[in-house]
């Protein structure tokens, strides 16, 4: 029994990260229809600046927050020396994000080695906490917290603030938004490093659970994917929704379908794209 | 291209073991045939149909672990081979007919959900595919008696195949089914108003496509004579839709041209130069942001601005 | 009998009304033309009618068979052949080329992944009439890219005669062009021979109002005024819609 509640902690911690990561994802590619294969490096590479913050002295949450930082200024040159020269090809743009995913890849390849690199749970929410008899990771039921206080913050800027009005105008028709006088340039380049930041951020505070290694960027950009096909584009209900649903199946997964793990994890995506091709919540279709 | 360069290049190409340097670069130029055929199968759809599969490597894949497998379980190659074309072509009917439901972005974030699939399945199935540690083919095949087990051997039969996946490729370009698909890619909604079956084209395409890929799987297996997850990764679909779009998509020469860039610096380069990826993703940042038309395209462009240039002068006085 | 009918065709977006409960019938061999104010859900009609739109409800008839459910690519089989607003052909092709393509949408040859197109003469001969018929053979080897406007307009035409239509939707044919090419493309619109219905979308009054016989004024989605030309032009309603009086 305890294996299974250990498994559902697990999942929503996991799921929290998820969110995090597609977050970022989904509202860049509803507000400017780039799939970024960027996004999983800003994960990795986030989580290596944190390590490498973590050896210089500086405490968890201070790195976590230089990580997400560093990704942002990222993703902010990235969008404005690089994507918006392609401003319209959306083909050119995804396969840039491709080719600077192969890069970044390799460079971190060269700074930090081939060893994954564990890091350790931050003071103060290390160890068990005993509620109902079970043991659960404090660690854990801390990121989940983190990810929902900042998917209301995310509500709370997108419903409330012009920002997130200008973002919402975007995401559903970003044509008439510029000739409503959006300074949607702006707009991109902001919405990028948001989504890099919130990335980067998630790297490190994903670390301690999943350490960082050569090939984090690979295995987190497909499961981003996947929330935001089930979830729908540019919904940050269907980030949350996907993030908690995918953070389940991966957990789940493997502990009752051994083999077939990875197929059970895109099987919802699948049928989500033949029966309902916007996703859960999404606005528009694929 | 006229007549004499042709006649040169199959030349060159036919006696390649010969003038190459050793068996080392016989296989390389071998490497480069087989992912030449792969990049040609993705050009069909990526080039002559306007639609980005970032998931080929799944197909690739199927055919290569299908061949070995069934070889294994102790099917002759030639039951084993047909069998993963089978099954190759199957994959891709299901591949069109969950990605069609989409275009353009859609399209491509579909494939690459089906290839990752496969990758799973590859990676994680162990006790279908031995995860890991891959599966081995014992023995090449031995077409009509012949004997594949040398480089220059195996080199000469691949090209024969590269053969007749190019002449494949030029016919269906030719073919009003060729301009059919162009077609759809240009202007879909035009098309379908002239009484085209938009869907049904590229459905066809995609069998089309999926089959010359499964011909570049099978060889590989043939060559490597081991099959790994590695094969369907999406870091491989990156490669070959890389190789299409270096060399330039919508022509048969680009993708030809792509794969052999790809793999020489892949191989030959990556002794002196240490970090390949890094270099890889590096020019293919570098073609995107300058020739968004692609290497062949790209070049062309260049040697005629070239031309164009060093005419002025005689053109001033010929008037 | 009548060629093309449409009944009680809706159709809304949203809270936009584009086609409000339009009805008409167009004899066969009729002149029609389709005018009123920019957004009175003219182009939205064609669309309609050759199936790229849905209707909320209501139906399309050709020739008294029910097409309302008939998928757009086989309306072109029924002998439905249309026009643009804004001029979508293959900028990257000849204009030989293009015409081609309008011809194979109709063969079965465009399902033949063997045979060298260049080598179907009948075809091409067929497509260089076309173009012939229009003024442009000796261009026909020419890129599009390389065509002015006026002279892509006529391709488009070409293609639409060239699949030989029962009923031709000509949406706009004279936008954009100057007066001598105006007048160019309506001698041609004149030269079609009467098995081919043809109903035109036209903003310029002086051609079309010359060509057609019977007209249909829209606004908001609505028929407001239908009838011959004299008709439509004494109506006070008809002033109403343009001077918004």
């Amino acid at each position: 029994m305890s294996q299974w509640v250990v498994l559902a902690v697990n999942s929503i911690s996991f799921g929290g990260l998820l969110f995090l990561l597609s977050a970022g994802f989904s509202l860049i590619f509803g507000l400017m229809r780039i799939p970024n294969l960027t996004h999983g490096s800003f994960f990795m590479l986030g989580a290596y600046i944190g390590v490498t913050a973590l050896r210089l002295g500086l405490d968890f949450w201070s790195a976590a927050l230089l990580s997400g930082l560093a990704m942002a200024a990222l993703g902010g040159m990235i969008e404005r020396f690089l994507l918006r020269r392609l401003q319209g090809q959306e083909l050119p743009q995804v396969l840039l994000t491709l080719g600077l995913s192969f890069m970044i890849a390799d460079l971190s390849l060269m700074e930090w080695t081939g060893d994954p690199i564990s890091v350790n749970t931050p003071a103060g929410l290390r160890g068990v906490m005993p509620v109902l008899g079970f043991g659960f990771r404090i660690y854990r039921l801390a990121i989940a917290l983190i990810a929902v206080a900042i998917a209301a913050g995310l509500w709370v800027m997108l419903d409330w603030t012009r920002l997130g009005a200008m973002i919402r105008a975007g995401v559903d028709d970003a044509p008439i938004a510029r000739v409503m006088g959006i300074r949607v340039s702006r707009l991109f380049t902001t919405v990028f490093c948001l989504g890099a930041g919130l990335a980067g951020f998630a790297g490190m505070l994903g670390a301690p659970i999943l350490s960082v290694y050569p090939g984090l960027d690979a295995d987190m950009l497909p499961l981003a994917l996947i929330v935001v096909i089930l979830g729908g584009t540019g919904s940050l209900l269907g980030a949350l929704a996907g993030s908690f649903i995918i953070g389940i199946l991966y957990n789940f997964g493997p502990a009752l379908f051994p083999e077939l793990a990875y197929v059970v994890l895109f099987l919802p995506m699948l049928l989500v794209l033949v029966l309902r091709p916007q996703g859960l919540f999404g606005r528009q279709s694929l | 291209m006229r007549r004499s360069a042709l006649a040169l290049t199959v030349l060159a190409l036919v006696t390649l073991p010969y003038w190459i340097g050793g068996p080392y670069y016989t296989n390389i130029a071998s490497q480069i045939l087989i992912w030449a055929i792969f990049a040609l199968g993705l050009n069909v759809l990526v080039g002559y149909g306007g639609l980005v599969s970032l998931g080929h490597a799944g197909l690739f894949g199927t055919a290569s672990y299908a061949a070995a497998w069934l070889v294994a379980a102790g099917a002759g190659q030639l039951a084993g081979g047909l069998g993963a074309l089978a099954l190759t072509l199957l994959m891709s009917a299901l591949y069109a007919a969950l990605a069609l439901r989409a275009t353009g972005i859609g399209f491509l974030m579909i494939t690459l959900a089906l290839g990752q699939i496969l990758w799973g399945i590859a990676y994680r199935w162990i006790s279908l595919t031995n995860g890991d540690n891959g599966i081995n083919l014992s023995t090449r095949p031995m077409p009509l008696g012949w004997s594949l087990a040398t480089p220059g051997a195996f080199y000469i039969a691949t090209l024969v195949v590269f053969g007749l996946a190019v002449s494949a490729m030029a016919s269906f370009v030719a073919s009003p089914f060729g301009a059919s698909l162009r077609g759809t890619r240009d202007q879909p909604r035009r098309m379908t108003a002239l009484g085209y079956d938009v869907w049904l084209i590229r459905f066809l395409a995609f069998l089309f496509s999926g089959f010359w890929t499964g011909i570049a799987g099978l060889l590989f297996c043939y060559y490597n004579q081991f099959v790994s997850p590695h094969l369907v990764a999406l870091s491989s679909s990156a490669e070959v839709l890389l190789m299409v779009i270096s060399g330039g998509s919508g022509t048969l020469l680009g993708p030809i041209a792509g794969a052999a860039l790809v793999v020489i610096m892949k191989n030959v380069a990556s002794a002196y130069i240490e970090r390949w990826n890094l270099v890889l993703g590096a020019i293919f940042v570098a073609i995107i942001v300058l020739m968004p038309e692609g290497l062949v395209p790209g070049s062309q462009r260049i040697w005629r601005w070239a031309w164009r240039v060093r005419d002025l002068p005689t053109a001033e006085i010929a008037r | 009998m009548i060629a093309l009918e449409a009944r009680a065709l809706s159709k809304s977006f949203g809270g936009l009304r584009v086609s409000a409960d339009v009805s008409f019938a167009i004899e066969a061999g009729e002149r029609r033309l389709i005018i009123g104010p920019n957004g009175a859900g003219k182009t939205t009609l064609f669309n309609l009618i050759t199936g790229e739109l849905k209707p909320d409800s209501g139906s399309v008839h050709l020739f008294g068979r029910d097409i309302t459910a008939v998928p757009s690519m086989r309306r072109a089989h029924h002998g439905l052949a249309r026009t643009y607003q804004i001029i979508t052909l293959f900028p990257k092709d000849t204009l030989l080329h293009n015409v081609t393509l309008a011809l194979l949408g109709a063969s079965p040859l465009r399902w033949n992944p063997m045979v060298r197109l260049a080598n179907q003469l009948a075809v091409l001969r067929q497509a260089r009439e076309a173009l012939t018929r229009v003024g442009l053979g000796n261009l026909a080897d020419r890129p599009l890219g390389e065509t002015s406007y006026g002279e892509r307009r006529r391709v488009e035409i070409a293609m639409a005669l060239a699949q030989r239509p029962k009923v031709l939707l000509l949406d706009e044919p004279l936008a954009g062009l100057s007066i001598p090419e105006r007048h160019e493309v309506r001698d041609l619109l004149l030269a079609i021979p009467r098995d081919t219905t043809i109903v035109m979308i036209e903003h310029d009054m002086d051609v079309a109002l010359d060509f057609a016989e019977r007209i249909t004024l829209l606004h908001f989605g609505e028929v407001i005024v239908e009838g011959t030309r004299a008709e439509v032009v004494g109506d006070p309603r008809t002033r109403e819609v343009y001077l918004g009086a």
